[in-house]
């Protein structure tokens, strides 16, 4: 068992179909009849829709149906919600308008969808769609994320007054003022953290299907969360009752939180399935991708941090301006709130701190999670003032870490931002990653890089989140319009093999093995005689989906739960069998065995006994071997760690290179190494792209001008260096597995490691602070300014 | 895409012909530039003629005091050709940083050429090494060949068929790349020609172009100390979201700098 239970670096059990080419992705799915779907997007940023001309689009060959939002309307389909309510500062509660599924009256943003062409084939319905004449009346664009709350700047929402949707605080704001009164140093920085395209590498597709023969309806669809897709398909846009539809997300390429969300395509595409009764499959291109995936993060922030002598901080004060886009996306507003403002204490015993936040609309595309969501955001701000606090301290940037960190016998820790820190231990994270880099002989390789003409600098960047996204009680107390438990069910076979069902979703992660695993190693049953099935309500009782780093925390730990009620009934079952005391009985390794016996039965034979029971304890229990679960856990989790990078800057052409990396990661118990070494690699890429490269830019009409891989740089292998991955472990005391999570670690973490090391190599020059994306461009000229 | 006739003819002539019969027809030589533009339906032509069957188009040769290159030699096959690497190794190295492992197999240098995108790295090395550009109908002086933006002397519909590169005492490319497209941000190319010292400039203008003063600095002391002090106007130059005019015109001199010391150490 050891050698694929828990802690093993099983190889991935899903690798075989996926490097085989035999995945089975939602484009790979085509159904009888099929049809296909092009929508008709506004090329402006912000106009009025006048007439919309369909009739040549209805005449050209193939075409079944041009639809417009006037048509929905008058269906009476609702707007797509936004499922998390935000009180504001004032007690008055946000202004959340409506996201039509197409647009009606104005259109927000490039992109967004105007009519909505089916056609028997893919180019007639493009074809059509280009015949499809709509008016504008262009007005100008709000885009900048400074002005938008100006009264003067081009309004979005008639009910929302200076495209403001909320204004919100969190912390105890005299408190803080306090802080600063009585602080004898003071670091400010502004920051901005820079827009993201979430580029997954499948693009979004949605294929609807009706059987009119029940009134049911399919919906196959790129999704990270089909339940949740289910309920606000069903009851917030009401296009089928929940029980008469199956949402279904098969294998999906890549989802970095975009595919959380229900969108207005997928919802017109289910729609027109039903008028036409014929499946329609919508499968978007790159360009739309671009265009209408949920983008991340766009925060602009002023941070402060006081201290008192020693570089202790007693207050820090945040404020953001959130970029909403132009509508709200399904969680827009919980990502700068409750995913952001409760990060605010970092690792540190910062003794006051208030956090105001300020979302904004523009005509910009939607802005939601992607990969840790809030956290990297808020990390990204911290661990720069804390750089920066040390600067103007004179103190080294770890050593004013130390100083600061929670001490290990503080935990249980009630932070001043309402979360409660379970566990922690910071300060072996950052000597680990410290003398793992060799961080005390820094200055003699600053000093050979300058020998070559280069600047060397070193970046420090300590974590944490709030992961394993759940407690329901707690969450709908913040506002949420779900819960956020996980569901498994364990269904053995006759044969001794078994089938596990999880409410959670894999794009990526790699849980068909992982999730194995656990099961394996609770039930005593081989990996290969485990299956894992992910992605369909129909065959899975319930389910939240994956995001926020909660699949293992939260979905593992329920497959725990149904592992234990498997075991429970064995226990009774083999009990009868082997004409002993059911508290005679102990479980280990896959076996009954009759304590301090050599008669046992194994898990195997028990599942044969439950589904022919012909002698079977039919008076105490049910045949069959099937159980369910749902686990909602007490409290978030909350892995930390360090990472330390070193950079070179070439000062001629501002280019960085980052030359070494180094992570230490807490993520609690491990249960398979190498994936989340994969995880943690693919994590920090993802950091170091938002760090380095990535950036989507509009122009003062709203034109996306990084819209294709030409102009939106994404990280590549050559970008990063060979990472120097390692541990602690501090157990996450409340869930059954003692597991934290992994996925977004890297992300977060790596932005502020990689600025803070720029701005240390260049800190000679006077340079202090360098934005985001640090591109050779902005890096020359942050050199050239310093100069000057 | 919009629907359009294929052809894949295996003589020039009757590329050519066919050209002439349907005046909405174009030229596919690697499409690298085309067939994204076809699929993002930005362009709509009757026929597509594809060069690729066109077997004296593929032809690389060394004669003497030149090396001759064919329309449809992929930029993989120039960077890999032994007789290109002894003779002009510069031009290999150019060729072996165009793009990604399926651009350089796919994409030709006469294709590059003839479309003259202004971040190009092909239009450096004519400009730079005095090259000829040989078409179906005439030999055309690389400083008479590029006229601006995406723009060249050649007619509409005339095939380029080789690119003559005399061969230099020495040449270097130094590119500086857009992160994303991997295109040049700025890209020179300095080469010591029969002609004199020759620097081309690629990505940092409108079109490929000379730099009058450094080619004069270079011919009394082919050092990058000789122009370390020759500075660019950024008037007329590009600027876009990855560089400023300003930073453009300063990494010119960066990488002429880094050509020359390229050149050198060959």
């Amino acid at each position: 068992m050891a050698d694929d239970g828990i802690g093993a670096s099983v190889r991935r059990k899903e690798d075989q179909r996926f490097l085989t080419g035999k995945g089975h992705f939602t484009d790979d799915i085509s159904r009888p009849g099929q049809v296909y779907a092009r929508f008709v997007r506004s090329p402006h940023a912000h106009a009025s829709i006048g007439n919309i001309d369909t009739s040549a689009a209805l005449s050209a060959p193939g075409v079944l149906g041009v639809y417009t939002g006037k048509d929905l309307a008058e269906d009476g389909v609702g707007a797509v919600p936004c499922g998390w309510t935000i009180t504001q500062t004032n007690g008055e509660l946000w202004n959340a308008p409506p996201h039509e599924v197409l647009a009606t009256e104005k259109v927000r943003y490039v992109g967004d969808q105007v009519a909505l062409v089916v056609a028997e084939t893919l180019e007639q319905a493009r074809d059509a769609a280009e015949l499809v004449s709509v008016e504008y009346e262009v007005l100008s664009a709000n885009v900048k994320l400074d002005q938008a709350s100006n009264s003067d700047t081009a309004q979005l929402h008639e009910s929302v007054p200076n495209n403001t949707c909320f204004v919100w605080g969190l912390g105890d704001e005299e408190a803080t003022k306090s802080a600063f009164n009585r602080a004898k140093h003071i670091a400010k920085l502004d920051l901005y953290n820079n827009r993201l395209v979430p580029n997954a590498i499948e693009p979004r597709v949605a294929l609807a299907e009706r059987d009119s023969g029940d009134d049911s309806c399919t919906l196959y669809v790129t999704s990270q969360n089909p339940h949740l897709a289910r309920v606000i398909l069903s009851a917030f846009v009401g296009l089928v009752p929940e029980h008469k539809l199956r949402v279904v997300s098969p294998d999906v390429g890549g989802g970095f939180g975009s595919k959380i969300f229900v969108y207005t395509e997928e919802c017109a595409v289910l729609w027109a399935a039903k008028q036409i009764d014929r499946p329609i499959k919508w499968t978007a291109d790159r360009s739309e991708s671009f265009l209408s995936d949920a983008h991340g993060r766009d925060h602009l922030t002023h941070v402060e941090m006081a201290m008192d002598d020693d570089g202790k901080f007693l207050g820090m004060r945040v404020d953001t301006t959130a970029n909403m886009g132009a509508y709200l996306s399904n969680f827009a507003s919980l990502i700068p709130t409750y995913l952001h403002g409760t990060l605010m204490q970092g690792l540190y015993t910062t003794e006051a701190i208030y956090c105001e936040v300020t979302a904004v609309f523009t005509n910009t595309t939607p802005v939601d999670a992607v990969r840790g969501a809030g956290r990297p955001e808020a990390t990204y701000l911290i661990e720069r003032i804390v750089d920066e606090s040390a600067r103007i301290m004179g103190l080294d940037p770890a050593e004013i870490r130390r100083r600061n960190f929670i001490p290990s016998d503080a935990f249980p820790y009630q932070t001043q931002v309402a979360l409660e820190y379970d566990s922690g231990n910071y300060g072996p994270a950052l000597d680990k990653a410290l003398s793992t880099l060799d961080y005390k002989n820094f200055e003699t390789r600053r000093a050979n890089s300058e020998t070559e003409g280069k600047y060397r600098g070193v970046g420090i960047s300590s974590y944490i989140e709030a992961c394993g996204l759940a407690p329901s009680q707690v969450i709908g107390s913040l506002g949420a319009g779900i819960g956020q438990f996980e569901a498994a069910e364990i269904r053995f076979n006759a044969t001794g093999n078994v089938t596990v069902f999880t409410g959670s979703h894999s794009h990526g992660q790699g849980h068909e093995t992982t999730f194995a695993q656990v099961a394996s190693e609770r039930l005593g049953v081989p990996i290969e005689d485990i299956d894992v099935v992910h992605g369909d309500s129909g065959r899975i009782p319930f389910g939240y989906g994956t995001y926020g780093s909660r699949s293992l925390a939260v979905g593992g730990s329920a497959i725990v739960k149904a592992a234990d009620k498997i075991i429970e009934k064995g226990r009774k079952i083999a009990a009868h069998l082997l004409e002993a005391s059911e508290s005679d009985i102990e479980f280990t390794d896959g076996n009954f065995t009759v304590t301090g016996t050599d008669r046992s039965k194994s898990i195997a034979e028990i599942a044969f006994a439950a589904y022919v029971p012909h002698n079977y304890p039919l008076d105490e229990v049910e045949p069959g071997l099937d159980e369910s679960a749902f686990y909602d856990p007490p409290n978030f989790t909350y892995p930390f760690g360090v990472h330390v990078c070193e950079v070179e800057v070439d000062a001629d052409t501002g280019e960085v290179s980052i030359e070494r990396w180094v992570a230490v990661d807490d993520f609690g118990n491990i249960i398979n190494p190498m994936i989340v070494h994969g995880q943690v690699h693919g994590g920090i890429a993802h950091g170091v792209g938002q760090a380095l490269l990535e950036n989507a830019v509009y122009d003062e009409s709203g034109q996306l001008l990084s819209g294709s891989f030409m102009d939106y740089c994404m990280p590549r292998a050559t970008d990063v260096p060979s990472f120097e991955i390692g541990q602690t472990v501090t157990p996450c005391p409340h869930n059954p597995l003692g597991v934290k999570g992994c996925g977004e670690a890297g992300a977060i973490a790596a932005p502020p490691a990689v600025i803070n090391g720029i701005v240390n190599a260049l800190s000679s020059l006077g340079v202090t602070h360098v934005e985001m994306p640090a591109t050779p461009q902005t890096v020359w000229q942050t050199i050239q300014n310093a100069k000057t | 895409m919009y629907d359009f006739a294929y052809h894949r003819p295996d003589n020039l002539d009757d590329a050519a012909n066919i050209l002439k019969i349907n005046p909405e027809a174009t030229v596919l030589a690697g499409g690298m530039t085309l067939i994204p533009t076809l699929k993002l339906r930005l362009a709509n032509p009757s026929d597509v003629v594809d060069l690729s069957a066109i077997d004296s188009l593929n032809v690389l040769s060394v004669a003497g005091e030149k090396v001759s290159v064919g329309a449809m030699t992929t930029h993989s096959d120039v960077s890999t050709s032994k007789e290109l690497m002894e003779t002009i190794p510069g031009l290999s190295r150019l060729a072996k940083g165009i793009g990604d492992p399926h651009v350089r197999h796919r994409g030709t240098i006469g294709g590059s050429v003839a479309n003259n995108d202004p971040a190009a790295d092909y239009p450096a090395a004519v400009l730079a090494l005095n090259a000829s550009v040989n078409t179906i109908s005439r030999t055309i002086n690389a400083d008479e060949f590029f006229t601006g933006q995406f723009a060249t002397v050649l007619e509409e519909h005339e095939i380029i068929t080789s690119i003559d590169f005399p061969i230099p005492r020495r040449s270097a490319y130094e590119k500086f790349s857009n992160p994303a497209s991997r295109y040049a941000i700025v890209g020179v190319m300095v080469a010591d020609t029969e002609a004199g010292v020759r620097v081309a400039v690629t990505g940092a203008g409108p079109s490929v172009f000379r730099v009058a003063k450094m080619e004069e600095a270079l011919s009394n002391d082919f050092s990058a100390d000789a122009i370390a002090g020759i500075t660019l106007s950024a008037d007329d130059l590009n600027s876009d979201i990855h560089a400023s005019s300003e930073y453009r015109a300063h990494l010119v001199s960066v990488m002429a700098m880094r050509a020359v010391n390229s050149a050198l150490t060959q």
